[in-house]
């Protein structure tokens, strides 16, 4: 009731003069039919952890040593089953007319102080739809690989309650209608990927790592909780479509700040500088699973915020401007840590990053780039899973060995692996026809046609992508044999290749969401209509010279990698390039530098300050005090007549008290 | 000649006191006539539905009494108006009875000290002679405690009750009397015991003797001992204020001595630490209500158009009183006397409400009047401290009851819900969130601050602070501090202890996260009827 009497409210109101306007959110509510079965999307998972994590450890001995054994049956179907109501609200939605597409659905009243009602609601419209089905989708395949990878973990019903868990928090994420349930969804996705990342709790190394995630997150979330704030200060409200009607009415500093911090939020979820740092930790995760979920799903959730919030962005050039620059240097941050790494999960990460950072530049284009954002997330999170669950597969076979430099070869040894991580890595470094071409030849178009030094560093981007990508698949799959003594790779069990069979489909034809410009044309009642730029040169030309730097980066590595020996040690004589990439670019120092030693003088200083100045009061007034007790006890000596004299003492007192108020 | 004249006695209204007196004699012949060895369960029995019955009649009574409902003053005088049954009162009553049934409920615990209670086998056997063992020997027990007791509770609901001056005074003595004797009656470490007994009876007669010169002065005021009348008199500014002044003085000595007020609490500590504890757990809790209600009626009442005269004083009390209370406990050693430190410093609190204002018409919109505040925090107060004694009982060495702080180390680990009961009391003392004395002092200090007494409020933040060291010491010493020797070991108590303290800490609980009711039945409970 209060989105709609907003609604109703604010649609009297005088739209604000000039700018370009974001479409104003104004779901339908009651719908009926399938679509009140909306709720369900996200109860089915949380259902899950809630069966697995809450109930099953109160269960008797024999009952819960039976959900440890099948528990993982459970996990999966929820994510199945949530992924198959998924398609069928996609379908349903696509049966409506095009104008008809924003579905509302109110729960219940969360909670309500002052003049703050803050609603449990929904809110499923095109976005909502392919994010629906990209984290249902990808977290089914992640669900039933895992059945196979973590068959002899003693702890596997706990994994996939965090599992049920993370899929229920994004699903929350994404849904929602209102910015304070986004972050209910936002906090809930931090907290399972830091049980994630540190499932593994035995190992220092992941359990540092899982803090790390944790702690760099929070300096994201502190944006978007600020952002938050401001917003039911400016606004009164955070509901999306409350917001978007009123936006255009607030000071445009408001709205500055508001894009900024909300930026701050995005950077810490999706690892973007300046808070990157955490990413390349989070493959201590246990698994390839893990590692994936952090990769190819959370971490898109910065780029679902930019564009959910596009209505802010659209009217704060100075914010998007601030999404462009930091997408840009991540881009090629995350390229070039790629080119360093020898973990393979960590050379994948460094590329997540970069790709990320492409989706970034794609959403700080505005109308034209938000589409593409969108897109480039759904092929990348294709081709992305599908080369992470690849190398899920290869760990398993090397025995859980992460190091390139002992893989090479295995093209033989494991052919599924070995063919369908092939189809990822043609889309992602944009072999023509695949899924990822179109999409980042999309971005790298609009770019070059707003702003010429971002579309010629996208291209570059493009181009170390090739190199790195290549020295990857040439590392693992070709070159020669220099495995570890005793190992013995061999393909991985069905259950773990058939998901990757289903993604190497997807990575390959990913690319049909553009055609007709679908995905545009899908996508335009929620991020607005673009006016387009001519881009300098003929698309046609712009798509031969990527596709040529492309081949140039994959040159590139076929003649530094491909036609050379390489040591199974990591050489020590390298340029000082190499080694600022592989110490992560100095992220790791430049935190140090610019966060944490101050911050440490800083909590020193106030440390010193509490010791000396806080304590010194305290311990001092307790001294005081203590010496006031023990002198006063005396007084207290045991005689009676002492007390007496006292009692007499006492009356004289209050009589005299008396008196000399009112008489004196 | 005075012709005599038969006062009327509303016998429904004055139920619960007659049940109480009435159980208390029929005691006293229980004594004289049953066999030894029925006496215990008798008189237990007897006590306990005495108490029940009394309080089924305090409900009674209150929903007769609840005639008209704007806040304002409801009741009937009773005995010729000397005995005012109004909300106040009814609130007391109410608040001593269930208090008192878990002091009887802790005097008959047996199970604690081998089979014996707390109390002297033959309270006459001169310590460490052949006849105090021959008693011991013998399992002799004195059950003249329970009609002891039931005096007591009975002086507890006529005090602050009275409507006039006498009869307060009656109260006041019917009151303390028994609990000189109770005091002197421990079974362990019996010179200590009767030296607190002495002490105490000493120097309530004394405090007892201002009281009463100061009940003459007023008289001598007033012309009448009746409080409406005094109030009459105060008003109309009759002339002789210095005799006004001097007689309230001199009553307020009285009363501050038995709440145990700065500069009267020197008995506290020694008769807290002397008497066996469940008599300190049932006087501490008791008195202190009983008391206050007192205090209330006789300066809202008789003295309520004179507060400005009365309060600068009260002021100095109650500062002095938190800030003494809290400070001398500070270097306690022994609980019992931390604990009865601890009440000063609580009296101090208490008195800071007694400062708001009473009347309903002169509050704004929201806020709560001083009566209220303060039966509220009576409430929390005496169920706090009745667990807390009620815990320190259960805490033993090979000597008997352990009151040694230091003794205490360890006893997280020994016995970890004991500690951690004991610990949520100290914390309800604190006035900790989500305890009862939280809401407690929240309540007083906002009638305080309502009323303008700033001043007074500020020093209690102060005096707040210093007392949670105080508490947060024990913790420490409970949880964090190596045991000395054995260290300590708990008694299984029976279901009786074991009743009144998880009570106890029901209450403690449920006061501090829902206190809502219970603010509603203090503030339904009215002012105090002329």
């Amino acid at each position: 009731m209060n989105l709609l009497s907003h609604t109703v409210l604010l649609a009297a109101l005088p739209m604000a003069e000039g700018g370009h306007h974001a479409p104003v959110v104004a779901p339908d509510m009651g719908f009926g039919g399938v679509f009140d079965l909306l709720w369900l999307v996200i109860g089915l998972p949380l259902l899950g952890a809630v069966l697995l994590l809450g109930v099953t450890p109160f269960l008797p001995a024999p009952a819960r040593a039976a959900v440890d054994k099948h528990g993982h049956l459970l996990g999966t179907a929820t994510a199945v089953a949530s992924f198959v109501l998924s398609l069928v609200l996609f379908l349903a939605l696509l049966g409506r007319d095009a104008d008809q597409r924003q579905v509302g659905q109110q729960l219940w009243t969360w909670f309500e102080t002052g003049s703050i009602t803050v609603g449990m609601d929904l809110l499923y419209d095109q976005l909502a739809a392919l994010f629906l089905l990209l984290i249902t989708g990808v977290g089914s395949l992640i669900h039933v690989y895992a059945i196979g990878y973590m068959a002899h973990d003693p702890r596997r019903r706990r994994f996939f309650g965090y599992l049920n868990l993370f899929v229920a928090a994004m699903l929350t994420l994404i849904l929602s209608a209102n910015f304070v349930g986004l972050f209910l969804g936002w906090e809930g996705v931090g907290l399972a990927s830091y049980l994630l990342i540190g499932f593994w709790q035995h190992k220092p190394s992941a359990a540092a790592a899982a803090k790390k995630a944790f702690v760099i997150n929070r300096v994201g979330d502190i944006g978007l909780s600020l952002a938050i704030a401001l917003m039911f200060a400016t606004f009164g409200t955070t509901d999306f479509g409350a917001v978007s009607e009123l936006a255009g009415e607030a000071e445009q500093a408001t709205l500055t700040t508001l894009g900024l911090l909300l930026l701050l939020g995005a950077c810490g979820k999706s690892a973007q500088v300046p808070l990157q740092a955490w990413l390349l930790d989070a493959m201590e995760g246990p698994t390839p699973v893990s590692a994936l979920i952090h990769a190819a799903t959370m971490v898109t959730a910065g780029v679902y915020l930019v564009v959910r919030a596009n209505f802010i962005f659209e009217l704060a050039p100075i914010a998007q401007t601030a999404v462009v620059v930091v997408a840009t240097v991540t881009l090629l941050w995350g390229a070039i840590l790629g080119c360093a790494k020898d973990d393979i999960k960590k050379a994948l990460a460094g590329s997540t990053m970069s790709q990320i950072g492409y989706m970034m530049l794609a959403a700080g284009l505005g109308p034209v780039g938000y589409p593409f954002a969108i897109f480039h997330l759904l092929t990348h999170g294709f081709f992305k899973a599908n080369m992470f669950l690849g190398a899920g597969s290869v760990m398993h076979g090397m025995n859980d060995d992460v190091d390139m430099r002992h893989y090479g070869a295995l093209n033989k040894a494991m052919p599924v692996t070995f063919l369908t991580f092939a189809m990822g890595y043609l889309a992602i470094i944009g072999f023509p026809g695949f899924s990822g071409f179109w999409s980042k030849d999309k971005i790298i178009e609009s770019a070059l046609s707003e702003n010429l030094v971002v579309g010629v560093l996208a291209v570059l981007g493009a181009g170390i992508t090739a190199f790195y990508m290549t020295r990857l698949m040439l590392l693992t799959f070709f070159t020669a044999k220099r495995w570890e003594t005793g190992v013995h790779p061999h393909e991985s069990p069905k259950v773990m290749t058939v998901p990757l069979v289903v993604l190497a489909a997807l990575s390959v034809l990913g690319g049909v969401l553009l055609l007709g410009d679908w995905i545009v044309t899908w996508l335009e009642p929620v991020t607005g209509h673009a006016e387009h730029h001519e881009p300098p040169l003929p698309a046609i030309a712009i798509t031969l010279i990527i596709t040529a730097v492309v081949a140039l980066g994959v040159a590139a590595a076929w003649f530094l990698v491909g036609k050379r020996e390489v040591p199974r040690e990591a050489p020590r004589d390298v340029s000082f390039a190499t080694r600022a990439a592989r110490a992560d670019l100095y992220g790791d120092a430049i935190n140090d530098a610019v966060v944490v030693r101050p911050a440490a003088g800083l909590v020193g200083g106030l440390a010193l300050f509490d010791r000396v100045g806080v304590d010194g009061a305290v311990e001092g007034g307790s001294a005081a005090v203590g010496g006031l007790s023990n002198s006063m006890r005396r007084l207290q000596n045991g005689f009676v007549r002492s007390y007496a004299l006292s009692l007499l003492g006492g009356a004289l007192l209050v009589v005299l008290a008396l008196l000399a108020v009112n008489l004196g | 000649m005075i012709e005599f004249v038969k006062p009327s006695i509303d016998y429904f209204e004055l139920w619960p006191l007659l049940a109480v007196f009435g159980v208390a004699c029929v005691g006293v012949v229980v004594e004289a006539f049953a066999p030894r060895e029925l006496r215990y369960r008798v008189q237990v029995v007897l006590s306990l539905a005495g108490l029940v019955g009394a309080l089924v009649g305090v409900v009674l009574v209150a929903q007769r009494v609840q005639t008209h409902d704007d806040g304002a003053a409801r009741g009937v005088l009773a005995v010729g108006g000397t005995i005012a049954v109004d909300g106040p009162s009814l609130f007391i009553w109410g608040l001593v009875l269930a208090l008192a049934i878990a002091g009887v409920l802790l005097f008959a615990e047996r199970h604690l000290d081998g089979g014996a209670s707390a109390f002297a086998g033959q309270a006459a056997a001169v310590p460490g002679t052949d006849a105090e063992s021959a008693a011991i020997a013998a399992h002799r027990e004195h059950t003249e405690i329970y009609p002891l007791m039931m005096f007591a509770v009975f002086g507890m609901m006529l005090f602050p009750a009275a409507n006039d001056l006498l009869t307060m005074f009656v109260g006041l003595e019917v009151l303390s009397l028994p609990l000189y004797l109770l005091t002197g009656l421990a079974r362990r470490r019996r010179l200590l015991s009767q030296e607190a007994a002495l002490k105490y009876f000493l120097l309530g007669s004394f405090s007892s003797g201002f009281f009463l010169y100061g009940a003459a002065l007023l008289y001598g005021f007033a012309g009448s001992m009746e409080f409406a009348a005094i109030n009459e008199a105060v008003r109309n500014d009759v002339g002789g204020s210095t005799l006004l002044l001097i007689g309230t003085g001199l009553l307020s000595v009285g009363l501050l001595f038995k709440v145990g007020a700065v500069p009267f609490q020197a008995w506290t500590p020694d008769v807290y630490q002397g008497a066996p504890t469940p008599v300190t757990a049932f006087m501490a809790a008791g008195t202190k209500v009983a008391a206050f209600g007192a205090l209330m009626r006789l300066f809202y009442v008789a003295l309520g158009a004179d507060r400005w005269s009365w309060q600068p004083m009260m002021w100095i009390v109650a500062i002095l009183s938190m800030f003494v209370g809290a400070a001398l406990a500070i270097t306690q050693t022994d609980i019992k006397r931390l604990l009865a430190y601890s009440s000063v410093a609580h009296t101090g609190f208490i008195l800071t409400g007694v400062l708001g204002i009473q009347a309903a018409d002169e509050l704004a919109g929201g806020e709560i009047s001083s009566v209220q505040a303060v039966l509220f925090y009576l409430a929390t107060y005496g169920f706090a401290t009745i667990g807390a004694f009620a815990v320190v009982s259960l805490v033993r060495d090979s000597g008997g009851e352990t009151t040694a702080i230091e003794r205490w180390a360890g006893l997280g680990k020994e016995s970890p819900v004991v500690a951690a009961v004991f610990a949520f009391f100290l914390l309800a003392m604190a006035g900790i969130p989500l305890t009862s004395g939280f809401v407690g002092k929240l309540a007083v200090f906002s009638v305080a601050l309502a009323a303008g007494a700033w001043p007074v409020v500020v020093a209690a933040v102060i005096a707040s602070i210093v007392a949670a060291f105080l508490y947060v010491r024990v913790i420490k010493v409970m949880y964090f501090d190596e045991p000395v020797g054995t260290g300590p070991s708990v008694a299984y108590p029976s279901v009786l202890t074991a009743t009144t303290i998880a009570v106890g800490a029901a209450v403690t609980l449920v006061l501090g996260v829902l206190p809502g009711p219970v603010l509603d039945l203090a503030a339904v409970a009215g002012e105090f009827i002329r």
